[in-house]
């Protein structure tokens, strides 16, 4: 079997191994051990895919491989990796396997829970491996639907009602976005081939403009509801508030991103006229979600809450960046996707943590936890200065790329906006600083918080795991945007070959 | 009659000589467990049988017309048919329905030997005898339950709507008949319809054909006769009666009509948007569960037109590939229905509160059935609906797609609610376990075999597209 299909069949053994355990001791063994082949998996692609390249390899894609499936369709099993997708499935085993440690504890339905958890994993991955847009769209809703029932069963608070909401706005941006899918299908023979579903050989047509004026706002949109683009981000604060402690690292730091690694790869890429064209369109609506996420942190008292709407401003960053069409921009957008995963990752693992000790997530009712739990308080130290973008973690190199390259644009539109999304760095500073200072510091609040214990094996394990990550990053972030900057080239020929026709 | 004719008509004189052979076995006053026994066993050869290959060919003057796409349609329907038998097995051994046993199972069978008829018939006579034969023993199927009033009633109901839109249908026959002087299907088709009376005659024979597939706003009668009519006969009704129905629909318009296709389309693509949104609309609102699944089955129905508007064989292939998926997604749900129903008699979706945690295989079961009717992946509804959105968009229904899409998102709430209700609800006294028997179990192990493999073959869908026929 060739080496990215492993990325499927790895998550899949899992599970099905997950099925035949005993008890709750077995079912976390066998699932920490898969996700950690997983992992160890995800670090050799990176290194073999580095070994590629400084070998001279120039192929846009590498370790590519086709199975035809449904042949009068034309549908194929192709799957192949750039720079973004490594670092988006280095990502992806990252966060499942802190995730894993992070509910370490679940004791309701253990085997259900992995289960769940590991099914949209594997929907995660096929996405990141796929260059065919049905392949690439079955994967993106084997990721979507678990999460009904992982935060439905797991979840706290309003579970109900937030699974539906989640699971409902995420299917009804899918519907757009099948919509778009077939659009670009059905115009992939305007070069005179074949219809086809593969993204690489759409990428060498010229779909009609006015076949893209349509489709590309409905594709786009579509992974941006994922993306949590306003105003389609209200499932993302509800979802993440109530879904259980893994989930929402999982969704926050993974799932979200496939709304942007999606714009970016099947919108953008495919359909570059239409997105020069309407890009200002979504550019506004983007710049507001970045300002008007941060601002709804301020105003949040829950601690999830807080961090979704972080995530909403961050993300938005995201595909602001997308939209700015640049190389700089769109490599800042790569990294700002990795380092948001990774950071969001592990506020909500120490979230989690904290609740699980606290048994309440509202601010005022806590304080002083620097005292009791010196360990995870630290952490939360440092995942929220990589949050506002201190220097030498990774929130900072992703975040000064992208406004460098989006100042490159020198019309007073594009300059405006990228001031006024550059001011969430001031506004971050604000509620991160804020929660620190409530939370962590201060008189302990409460006597039974002098029990507590700081942080058990697991939970350093899972903490631990993701600061390094991010420091890494941060310390060193030229082989990450190296790695990426290669593989933005085909992007960049598309894109520019509108701007100078 | 020679071999040769034999072998073309072997569905149909196969299945009515295991009719016979379980009329005798009634009159000779047989054990009903040797019955049941008797009838699984002839109907699984049945069902073996008819993949044998055929060739093409016509009887009685083009009455009756065969070839590999039709058996395959027929095939299809042996294959419900057979899942519907095991899954009956134990509903049947019920005391109050034991002295009964061989008056269903004939009862089924003629309406399958009339649904085999319709599929191959050349002629509107033919196809008229064979949708009579269809239905009618159905409506004494949904009176099965007699002694209760509500089945009764849904009997009547059947009988009584279906009288009305076969004499519709037949109205729009005789002005057939009437403009072309003859009910061929060759000659009408030779006759390129198009003249306003035409025109009406198509529209009746539409209606007529609406209320067999259940389509609005031709559906009022579903939802009343599958909560009257026994599980199992429900089930019959959504799946096997709808299949059929919708095979001969779309062979009658791409075969007859296609010289006033325009017209066709445009009635196919108000009719599938008002379809499936109220079928979803009026799902949602549904307690019980059998009314919940004739909601959905309608609004499944709807669907099912998406892959009628293309007119092409791609258009075909993807209805008979979906009408597989959904035999095996719908006696999926229904079969759990039977099962619950036979062993505890609760059928609201509030009974179903907490069932995983006592029986979480027919919860998964469950689940997997519903996930693939929503057209969820990894399962073969994802599969089927795709392809017909496909078929859809391929004629540039590009709208029609995204209603439909947003409508299996509408769907997919519902069926959730159900999901919940067996996951995530609390319940201080849930259905307790029991263990169903073997007949049921397998089943419902077929079904699960196929809702999670259909899909993924992709030469069960190449099969299929490869005898598939266009306008």
């Amino acid at each position: 079997m060739d080496f990215l299909t492993w990325f499927v069949v790895v998550p899949s053994l899992t599970v099905i191994g997950i099925v035949f355990t005993k008890n709750m001791n077995q079912t976390r063994l066998v699932a920490a051990l898969g996700m950690s082949i997983q992992l160890i998996l995800a670090i050799s692609l990176v290194f073999m895919y580095l070994a590629q390249r400084r070998a001279g390899n120039t192929a846009e894609m590498l370790f590519m491989h086709t199975h035809s499936w449904f042949s009068s369709f034309n549908i194929t099993y192709s799957i192949g990796v750039d720079g973004i997708s490594v670092a988006m499935i280095m990502l992806t085993a990252v966060i499942v396997f802190t995730g894993i440690f992070a509910s370490w504890m679940v004791d309701f339905l253990s085997r259900e829970f992995f289960i769940s958890l590991i099914l949209l994993s594997t929907g995660v991955f096929g996405f990141f491996i796929s260059i065919d847009l049905f392949t690439m769209f079955l994967f993106y809703e084997v990721a979507v639907i678990p999460m009904y029932l992982l935060i439905g069963i797991w979840g706290s608070g309003p579970k109900e009602y937030s699974a539906m909401k989640l699971t409902l706005m995420l299917m009804g941006g899918s519907a757009l976005l099948l919509v778009g899918l077939l659009g670009i299908y059905f115009n992939s023979n305007a070069g005179g081939g074949d219809l086809t579903f593969n993204i690489l050989d759409i990428s060498k047509v010229k779909i009609p403009i006015e076949a893209q004026r349509f489709f590309f706002p409905m594709t786009f949109i579509g992974f941006g509801i994922l993306g949590a683009l306003f105003p389609f981000h209200t499932w993302s604060p509800d979802g993440h508030a109530s879904a259980p402690t893994a989930v929402s690292m999982l969704h926050a730091g993974v799932l979200m991103k496939l709304g942007g690694y999606g714009a970016f790869r099947v919108a953008m890429f495919l359909m570059p006229d239409a997105a020069h064209e309407m890009a200002w369109i979504f550019l506004l609506l983007t710049g507001f979600s970045v300002v008007y996420g941060a601002f709804g942190a301020i105003f949040q008292k829950d601690l999830k809450y807080i961090n979704a709407y972080s995530s909403v401003s961050h993300c938005g960053l995201v595909l602001f960046a997308i939209l700015m069409m640049n190389k700089t921009a769109l490599n800042g957008a790569v990294i700002q996707m990795v380092s948001h995963g990774l950071m969001t990752a592990l506020f909500f693992a120490l979230i989690g943590m904290i609740y699980g000790r606290t048994h309440t997530r509202m601010i005022n009712e806590m304080g002083g936890l620097m005292k009791v739990i010196p360990f995870l308080g630290v952490c939360y130290v440092i995942a929220g200065l990589a949050s506002l973008g201190l220097p030498g973690l990774s929130g900072f190199v992703a975040e000064m790329t992208i406004f460098v390259g989006a100042f490159q644009h020198a019309d007073n539109f594009h300059r405006i906006l990228t001031i006024a999304a550059a001011s969430s760095i001031v506004i971050t500073a604000v509620y991160i600083l804020r929660v620190v200072g409530i939370l962590l510091l201060g008189p302990v609040k409460n006597e039974h918080f002098l029990t507590f214990t700081d942080a058990k094996w697991y939970e350093k394990v899972s903490t631990g795991f993701l600061i390094a990550t991010i420091a890494g990053i941060g310390l060193a972030p030229l082989w990450l945007s190296d790695m990426i900057n290669d593989s933005l080239n085909p992007v960049i020929i598309q894109l520019s070959q509108v701007i100078l026709p | 009659m020679n071999l040769d004719s034999f072998l073309l008509m072997r569905h149909e004189i196969i299945l009515t000589i295991v009719t016979l052979i379980i009329l005798i076995a009634e009159l000779a006053d047989w054990n009903k467990n040797r019955v049941i026994t008797l009838t699984l066993v002839l109907f699984f050869i049945t069902t073996i049988t008819g993949f044998l290959p055929v060739q093409e060919g016509s009887l009685f003057g083009d009455m009756y017309r065969t070839g590999p796409l039709i058996s395959l349609m027929k095939n299809i329907l042996n294959i419900g048919v057979m899942i519907l038998f095991l899954q009956t097995a134990g509903w049947l051994k019920k005391p109050e329905y034991f002295g009964k046993v061989s008056e269903f199972y004939m009862l089924i069978l003629s309406t399958l030997i009339g649904m085999n008829f319709m599929i191959s018939s050349g002629h509107f006579i033919m196809f008229y005898i064979g949708l009579e034969l269809a239905t009618i023993p159905i409506a004494s199927l949904a009176a099965y339950d007699r002694h209760k009033n509500i089945s009764a009633e849904a009997g009547i109901k059947l009988i009584l709507s279906s009288a009305l839109s076969s004499g519709i249908l037949l109205y729009g026959l005789s002005m057939i008949y009437g403009t072309v002087g003859s009910l061929y299907f060759m000659d009408v088709a030779a006759a390129g319809l198009n003249t306003p009376l035409q025109v009406m005659a198509f529209i009746f024979f539409f209606a007529g054909m609406a209320f067999k597939i259940s389509l609005v706003p031709f559906h009022l009668w579903t939802a009343d006769v599958y909560e009257g009519a026994p599980v199992n006969v429900a089930s019959y009704l959504s799946v096997i009666s709808k299949g059929a129905a919708a095979f001969i629909f779309t062979i009658i318009l791409y075969t007859v009509f296609f010289s006033i296709a325009e017209i066709w389309k445009e009635l196919v693509y108000v009719i599938a948007v008002v379809t499936m949104t109220v079928g979803n609309l009026f799902a949602i609102r549904q307690k019980n569960l059998k009314r919940f699944l004739a909601f959905s089955s309608i609004a499944q129905a709807g669907f099912i037109l998406l892959g009628i508007i293309d007119g092409t064989e791609l258009g075909m292939s993807t209805i008979i590939y979906f009408v597989l998926i959904y035999i095996f997604s719908n006696l999926g749900a229904f079969g759990v229905i039977s099962a619950i129903s036979v062993m505890t008699d609760k059928e609201y979706m509030d009974d179903y509160n907490g069932l995983y945690k006592t029986n979480p295989k027919l919860s998964l079961v469950m689940m997997l059935s519903l996930f693939s009717l929503a057209g969820i992946p990894p399962v073969a509804g994802f599969f089927g609906k795709f392809f017909l959105f496909t078929a859809a968009a391929n004629q540039g229904y590009y709208w029609l797609v995204f209603i439909a899409v947003l409508n299996a998102t509408i769907s997919l709430y519902y069926y959730l609610l159900v999901v919940k209700a067996m996951f995530i609800n609390k319940n201080d006294n849930p259905i307790s376990y029991f263990r169903s028997d073997f007949t049921t179990r397998a089943a419902l192990l077929l079904c699960v075999a196929g809702i999670f493999f259909i899909g993924f073959l992709s030469p069960v869908y190449e099969f299929i597209r490869s005898l598939s026929i266009g306008m």
